[in-house]
């Protein structure tokens, strides 16, 4: 029953979707957190910016965002993201590009709603022993923050590994793709979808109840 | 005690610390800061005293600018208070702050709390700022609690860990935000001896208290607003035993006879 599964390359297309995920988890908390500190920033223009930025691309679907970084990127402005001619390359590139700005939006907001959890007296205390803005930051608000934000970030994760599969749409050889594959070639339709479901599963379920503990362990105790 | 300190401002220019000249604040619609001038001289203990609304805590939080003025002038040590940015910082530095909520920071540990202004902002090594931090924690008497976070400790062990925070960056004066006002009555004690010890070793000290037996024991002098003003200023046992004003008279006799 499960014999045609040595057609296709399920474990490759399972760690690609790892990839695609942790690489994109790594770079949307990075300019996520950039985006969350200009939008709770002094700067008018970075606020500004930081609003602007969260409430366009969040707002826009993620296929038309991965599209457009094949299409747009790629094929009109010539972009390769140091690929070199290799589309497979270029293609998981522009998809961890793509998914990275489009999930640092959300990673923003979660952090936001973290930094709000943070009475003001520990910003005034801060500051009232003369550390700067940024070392305000750095120091007490956004390790209390991400403390408070484990919870709502791991739902952002879940979303980010589900949502990788969107850059099948530009021919990225993940696990959505090869579910295609075997659905078009294999008259298994129910049993397909059954383990490409439990794929995901088995992906998530584990990073939602580590991150759940994890969430409970650093919680800060006021 | 207002013409002598006006006096003090004529002859002494150099032995005052912390000069308010004419300062003004709103809030909205509330003036909560009318016209304040204050002159705290080096070494100065002064008790800042009044009814809830009238604006002490305001006056005290303006000293290092958490709140902005909008007229007016504060010089800390000769230099006028900077609008932003680093120079801000660094005064800040010099002016050490205790709050009514302690606001330690709640995910570091209490020796966590009194290093981490020494080694970012005065750039000491880690060694260094934790001597310093272990000496200044047995001085108010927290030595055995370093190792524990904030929410282990009782209100007093945190407010007296708040002091030392503020005194490991050797500030040239300490601001006293109502600082016993979140405290249950047994710890206040405690509290106040730290800051009576302060006092005696010639810190100079801008103390917002409804303590008055700190007040009576510990100042040099009583500054009482009421309505974003500063009423009357005394000796202690002036302003306690003969105040002026009626506003003041009124307060005392509210507060001193049950």
């Amino acid at each position: 029953m499960f014999d045609f599964l040595q057609d296709y390359d399920l474990a490759g297309a399972v760690w690609t979707t790892v990839q695609l995920a942790v690489l994109s988890a790594v770079g949307s908390l990075i300019w996520g957190t950039v985006l969350a500190a200009m939008r709770v920033g002094p700067v008018p223009l970075m606020r500004g910016f930081g609003t602007a930025y969260v409430n366009i691309v969040r707002n826009i679907p993620l296929t038309v965002i991965i599209l457009f970084a094949s299409l747009g990127l790629n094929q009109t402005l010539g972009i390769t993201l140091g690929g070199g001619g290799d589309f497979e390359t270029i293609n998981f590139r522009l998809a961890v590009l793509g998914l990275t700005l489009y999930t640092s939006a959300f990673v923003c907001e979660a952090l936001r709603s973290g930094i709000n959890t943070v009475p003001v007296g520990q910003a005034e205390a801060a500051r009232a022993i003369g550390l700067s803005f940024g070392q305000v930051l750095a120091n007490i608000v956004l390790p209390q923050a991400f403390r408070s934000s484990v919870v709502p970030l791991a739902n952002v994760l879940i979303a980010l590994i589900k949502n990788t599969t969107v850059a099948a749409a530009i021919g990225v050889a993940e696990t959505a793709l090869v579910m295609k594959e075997m659905i078009e070639n294999e008259a298994q339709l129910l049993l397909i979808s059954a383990i490409i479901a439990l794929v995901f599963v088995v992906l998530t379920l584990p990073t939602g109840l580590f991150l759940g503990w994890v969430g409970k362990k650093v919680a800060v105790k006021r | 005690m207002t013409e002598v300190s006006v006096a003090k401002e004529d002859v002494a220019a150099t032995g005052d610390l912390v000069v308010l000249k004419s300062v003004n604040k709103h809030f909205g619609a509330l003036h909560v800061l009318q016209d304040i001038d204050l002159t705290i001289a080096r070494g100065e203990v002064v008790v800042v005293i009044g009814p809830s609304g009238s604006g002490k805590s305001t006056l005290c939080r303006t000293i290092n600018r958490l709140e902005t003025i909008d007229s007016g002038s504060i010089t800390i040590d000769g230099k006028p208070l900077p609008d932003e940015g680093k120079a801000l910082a660094k005064l800040r530095a010099d002016v050490g702050m205790v709050f009514q909520s302690f606001n330690l920071f709640a995910h570091k540990t209490v020796l966590e709390n009194v290093t981490l202004g020494q080694v970012k902002v005065r750039k000491k090594d880690k060694k260094e700022a934790e001597e310093r931090a272990r000496a200044l924690l047995d001085r108010v008497g927290v030595a055995a609690q370093a190792e524990k976070y904030p929410a282990q400790l009782s209100g007093g062990q945190q407010q007296r860990v708040a002091i030392a925070r503020a005194l490991a960056m050797e500030p040239k004066v300490m601001l006293f935000d109502e600082p016993t006002s979140a405290l249950d009555p047994e710890m206040i004690n405690e509290v106040l001896e730290v800051m009576q010890q302060l006092a005696r070793d010639g810190m100079t000290m801008i103390v917002v208290t409804h303590e008055m037996g700190f007040a009576r024991s510990a100042a040099n002098r009583v500054v009482f607003m009421a309505d974003g003003r500063i009423v009357e200023q005394a000796t202690p046992d002036q302003f306690f035993s003969n105040p002026r004003s009626d506003r003041a008279k009124d307060f005392l006799s509210k507060i001193l006879h049950h």
